[in-house]
Order: C-alpha cells, then structure tokens, then sequence
C-alpha cells in the first residue's frame, strides 16, 4: 500500500512539476492521472501495484468534495444573486451535453460498422 | 459549564474537530442516501454539506478555521484525480475497440458542456469571474476546481456547481435517453460520463455495469479534455 500510494504522489508531483514548468494550463493531478495510465500500459506490474490503493480512493470519491463544498456558505449571496442563471446554464447544459454525446456516439458507431454494444 | 466552554476553546483550536466533523457528516450523509435507495436527490455530499453548513452557523465558526481541519480530506483530491487512470485501464480493451465512437462523443459532449453553458451564462448576464467558476461544471470535481482555480474563477463555487451538474445528469440521464431512444448502453453511460462525472457515474453502474464502465471512461477522458477546452472556449466570451 505504502509502494502504491508514493507512486500516485510521485505522479501526481512530476504532473505538477511538468505542468508549472511549461506553463500548460492542465491541473497538475490530471497531467499525473496521463502519467500514471502511461506506466500502467507500460507495465502490468505497476497496475497491479496501484490498483488496489486507487480503488480504494475512489471508493470514497465523493467524501473528499465536501470541504470544498462546505465553501459555499461563502457564496450564499452571489447564488442568490445569479440563482436563475446559474440553474438555467446548469440545466440546459447538462441536456444538450448528453443528447449531443449520446448522439455522437451511436452515429460515428454506426459509421464505422460497430455492431453495437451486445458484442462488446 | 465553565469546563465545557474551556474544553470547547482547546478543542476549535486544533483541526482534529472539523476532520472528524466532515467524516461524521459524509457518513450520516451516506447512510441517509442509502435510506433513500439512493435517489439522485438524496446525495451524500449535498446531505452533508448541509449537515456542516448549519453546524459552522450555529457555532460561529469561520469557513477559515474549519478548513483547518478539512483539508486533510480536501488534500486527498489530488491522488483521487491520478487514481482516475485505473478504471481507464481496466477498460483499455473496449476503449480501443470503441475507439473512433468514444472520441466523437467525448468531443461533441464536452464541447456542448462547457460552450452551451457559457452561452447561456452570458445571456443572463453572468460576470466574468462567474463564467470562469461556470466552465468546468461538468468535469469532476478534483479536476474543476484546479481549472476553476487556474482561470480565475471561484474553486469553492466550482465544487458546488459540479456537485448539482451531477445531480442533473443522474436524474435526466434514463428518461432522456429513453426519449431519444438511443439504445447503446455504452452511448449512454459515456454521455452520462462525460456530462455528468462521478455522480452521472455512480448513476449508469446502478442501471446497467456496461453503462457504468463506460461512464467512468467518459468521466476521465473529459477531465483531460476540458482542461485544455475550458481556457480556449472562456476566452471567446472575454
């Protein structure tokens, strides 16, 4: 576990690092998430390693939103103020993002001669 | 009740209370959701965003101080977001037979997440730092808030938009989907995925493992994705 949880931090680490050094815009988390996939490819050994310890953080993703959440009792106001833009941009996104998703999906399936999701 | 006020003073110095006050929280917030079947409305986070919300109120205590404490549970995002490459590689096989499909819909529903929502933000009249909070909703949360942060926006209402985009998605995703009849199981989990993270994710395992694997998929591919898309599409509303 003490092996698997270093590797996370040390990928997690050189994202930071790469992502401060060349200035991307990227969070240097999901630069380490890009990292640590490339190692997993690159060795079974090391997806076995991190496997068990990752899943075990995210067995418990949603704990670790709510201190940031918890920020919103410094915000009540501004909500107040935008309430009615903000739902509407939430709402209306979130509809279209899935139908557009989903749409795209079963078209460029279905272009390419996928047989749909009973074969997979 | 002098000894009380004394014990009370040493213990809202350490941060020791607000960790264990934000397990507490989450847990009682867990049990409810369960209570509930799990109904998108009865979520866990939002359950125990309240439960904390009232009891900093009620005890005078600044976001500042509890923060103190919470961010031993906040620091744990980070790892959270590099543990995301796991259930991408347990699904490395169908994502390659999937491959072109995956792409188009990862681009179109990312593209329409974050540019749909500024739209609509800016018709409303939605300030500058606010579209900036708005633009990474989709992602999920370790994710928006380090976009949030980078673009200028607010990370603490990031977190909270997030938090409803989820509940959105989890809530329309089945009938949506049974309306446009779109059939695909891995259509819809990816769409869910990519339009609703962790959330919309939970919600596909529960209707269909397919749909739930292909979500996580979605969830982590958008993360990377909106990254780079977030900056460029809020800089055509600057």
């Amino acid at each position: 576990m003490i092996h698997a949880l270093t590797l996370i931090l040390a990928c997690q680490l050189a994202g930071e690092a790469l992502a401060r050094l060349f200035g991307w815009p990227v969070p240097g988390p999901v630069l380490g998430m890009a990292l640590l996939f490339a190692l997993m490819l690159a060795s079974v050994r090391v997806a076995e390693l991190v496997t068990p310890t990752g899943t075990g953080i995210l067995r418990h993703l949603s704990l670790l939103f709510v201190p940031a959440g918890v920020g919103v009792v410094g915000h009540l106001q501004q909500l107040g103020t935008n309430g009615l833009g903000l739902a509407l941009a939430l709402i209306v996104s979130t509809v279209l993002a899935l139908g557009t998703g989903a749409g795209a999906f079963v078209l460029v399936a279905r272009l390419t001669g996928d047989k749909g999701s009973e074969d997979v | 009740m002098f000894e009380f006020a004394e014990i009370w003073s040493y213990l809202a110095a350490s941060p020791l209370i607000w960790l264990t006050a934000t397990l507490i929280a989450y847990v009682i917030g867990d049990a409810l959701a369960q209570a509930a079947g799990r109904a998108p409305l009865a979520n866990p986070v939002l359950i125990a965003v309240i439960l904390l919300a009232v009891l900093l109120w009620l005890t005078q205590t600044s976001y500042a101080t509890y923060f103190e404490g919470a961010q031993f549970v906040h620091f744990l995002l980070g790892p959270a977001t590099v543990a995301l490459a796991i259930p991408l590689w347990q699904q490395r096989h169908a994502v390659r037979r999937a491959f072109l499909p995956i792409c188009a819909a990862l681009l179109a529903g990312s593209v329409t997440a974050v540019l749909s929502a500024l739209v609509i933000g800016h018709a409303l009249g939605l300030s500058p730092q606010l579209l900036a909070t708005l633009a990474p909703k989709s992602t999920t949360a370790p994710v928006a808030l380090g976009i949030s942060q980078s673009l200028g926006g607010s990370p603490t209402l990031t977190a909270v938009l997030v938090i409803l985009t989820g509940m959105i998605g989890a809530i329309v995703v089945t009938p949506l989907m049974n309306t446009l009849r779109i059939r695909d199981w891995r259509a819809r989990g990816l769409a869910v995925g990519v339009a609703a993270h962790g959330i919309g994710t939970a919600r596909a395992f529960q209707v269909n493992p397919q749909a739930g694997a292909f979500a996580g998929i979605g969830m982590a591919l958008n993360a990377m994705l909106t990254a780079f898309l977030a900056p460029w599409a809020l800089g055509l509303f600057m």
